[in-house]
């Protein structure tokens, strides 16, 4: 390679050969599939050359001008939800033991990690109250993607039927997962009251053949689902039910989706001790009936005997994985989210069943007290009557993106206007109140939205 | 039917994929022969068609895991899946104790007789299996 710059190798030389070798014409080429408005238009606004330290400088004190509200005065949800997370778990992640860059895939070198996985493995078990789950996925949207799959390779309906209280991104992801498949979405609508109706998913059942309804509990406006009605249609139809959960602190209070009739229930793991971050890594889970053992996506670990009859863990089922069956495989996932799914395991294991359920609680009590909160403050209303677990969905006297840059001035952030993902609800906010929001800062909120109009 | 222990039947055909298929006037019974099932080893999962689904001459039609590998089975002949072993799905390893009776794999309705004179006979096999082990 050339000698253009110290730290980059290839030279403009170099680079022109590259391009020529694969016929682009610029490098910028290469990026033509992210949408132009999202792509950077120009350099970015800094010195050309500027030393380590001075970048340092400058960062912080840029930095330092970003709005950032108090923690406690953030309502945000929509399938991330802020959750405290104990300092132990971020201790133990970090050692060195864990902290290895890819999975497992050698039993006598990683009986720590392999066990971990089974445990966490376990506990998704116990949470959706079904019999399998694997490794873990890239997240609950992918989760959700991957039993849709799994759903047509085990019901060949050649179609899934899937509410439209869906989260929005979770439906984006399928679609995208499914694009070149012949295996269309038809979404089927809800009641007044907010939840998904059992009715239409009948309706859209008898449209012709289908894989698996899809339901989110609860749904992407806050409110719960009637499993077992979901459960009745797809049965009736010779289809699965698949339930995804993206909040699933709420499984500390609500019954387990299998124990209610779903065959397969996805969902995102976050919540259980893994921060934030901007949108990830987050955590993707997924468990199923024991017959969908041969169908599952991913890494399973399973527990054997050693020749000495010791116990110990391994990877197991792989026949079913992309390294042995290649383009036969149930999946082309070959990893897991092994750190997040540690967090999870070791948050489960710290907050405990009783500590879960409790958190539960605590989050629907907070919510239930922000939602007669806010529906008391003028010119504030809640569109839908059904139960809700801690995310609400709230009618503003003003459009829902209007009052968030309002109330960002005001140090807050109220919450997600819904007509970024469904025009038309323009007043529409989509609140989240969790055990991180002190109830000082809820009564701030009603009030707020309260002086609006 | 004549139990496996290392015999090719007379009344059977074969493919060179290992499976045999006998034949009972339109119907075909499926299965994969005694040297399939020793070279597999403990059989522990089988993955078979519907009962219903359409099944091609030369195409897979379904998987038999071993502890070893896994090999796709294909079909014999053409025609309409009548009936699948069920059994084997809580006892796969039927297959290796009785390869040409109880560890049938599946019931076809024949498409097309002609396609028989493709198969081999059992001699044609137990030749075909000498040359490919040399």
């Amino acid at each position: 390679m050339g000698d253009g710059h110290r730290y980059i190798p290839a030279s403009d030389a170099d680079r022109d050969a590259m391009l020529r070798e694969i016929g682009v014409a610029r490098i910028d080429d290469l990026f033509a599939s992210i949408p132009a408005p999202l792509r950077l238009k120009g350099p970015l606004s800094l010195s050309p050359a500027m030393s380590e330290q001075e970048l340092w400088a400058e960062m912080s004190r840029r930095a330092r001008d970003d709005r950032q509200p108090d923690p406690g005065a953030q309502f945000l949800g929509g399938g991330a939800y802020r959750h405290y997370s104990p300092a132990v778990v971020d201790h133990l992640v970090s050692r060195t033991e864990f902290y290895s860059s890819y999975t497992p895939y050698q039993p006598e070198g990683s009986q720590g990690t392999l066990q971990a996985i089974f445990e966490y493995q376990t506990l998704i078990c116990q949470l959706t109250e079904l019999e399998i789950s694997n490794a873990s996925l890239y997240d609950g949207a992918s989760a959700l993607a991957e039993a849709v799959l799994m759903a047509e390779r085990t019901t060949h309906g050649g179609r899934v039927v899937v509410s439209d209280r869906v989260h929005p991104e979770y439906l984006e992801v399928c679609r995208t997962y499914l694009a070149n498949l012949d295996l269309p979405i038809t979404t089927f609508g809800h009641r007044d009251d907010g939840s998904s109706d059992p009715e239409a998913a009948r309706r859209a059942l008898r449209e012709g053949k289908a894989s698996a309804v899809v339901v989110q509990q609860p749904n992407f406006f806050g409110c719960l689902e009637e499993i077992e009605a979901f459960a009745a249609a797809a049965r009736e139809a010779k289809a699965q039910l698949i339930v995804a959960v993206a909040e699933p602190i709420s499984l500390g209070l609500l019954k387990g989706p299998g124990r209610q009739g779903a065959d397969v229930v996805v969902g995102e793991g976050h919540s259980f001790g893994v921060p934030l971050s901007y949108g990830g890594p987050y955590l993707g889970f997924i468990a199923a009936r024991q017959s969908f053992l041969r169908n599952m996506p991913g890494r399973i670990v399973g527990e054997t005997r050693d020749v000495d009859g010791r116990r110990g863990y391994v990877l197991t089922l792989s026949t079913r994985e992309q390294h042995i069956r290649r383009e036969k495989a149930t999946s082309n996932i070959c990893t897991n989210e092994g750190l997040c799914a540690l967090m999870a395991s070791i948050f489960l294991a710290v907050v405990g069943k009783n500590g879960l359920r409790d958190l539960a609680a605590h989050n629907h009590a907070k919510s239930a007290y922000a939602r007669n909160r806010i529906a008391a403050a003028k010119g504030c209303s809640l569109p839908y009557t059904a139960p809700t677990f801690n995310e609400f969905t709230v009618r503003l006297p003003v459009p829902a993106d209007k009052a968030v840059r309002t109330l960002l001035d005001r140090g807050m952030v109220p919450g997600i206007p819904l007509s970024r993902y469904f025009p038309g609800m323009d007043r529409d906010l989509l609140v989240c109140v969790t055990e991180t929001n002190p109830r000082a800062e809820i009564d701030r909120l009603a009030d707020e939205l309260g002086r609006l109009d | 039917m004549s139990k496996g222990n290392g015999i090719y039947p007379e009344d059977l055909k074969y493919t060179k994929e290992h499976e045999w298929l006998a034949v009972n006037g339109g119907v075909g019974t499926v299965g994969i022969t005694h040297y399939a099932q020793s070279e597999l080893g403990d059989i522990v999962y089988v993955e078979l068609p519907a009962a219903g689904s359409p099944v091609v001459a030369g195409e897979e039609f379904g998987t038999v895991e071993s502890v070893k590998a896994v090999s796709e089975i294909f079909a014999p002949v053409s025609g309409e899946v009548l009936e699948v072993n069920t059994a084997l799905a809580t006892s796969p390893e039927t297959i290796n104790k009785d390869p040409y009776g109880d560890g049938w794999l599946l019931k076809l309705k024949l498409a097309d007789s002609k396609e028989l004179d493709a198969l081999m006979t059992a001699a044609e096999y137990r030749k075909y299996i000498e040359e490919e082990a040399n």
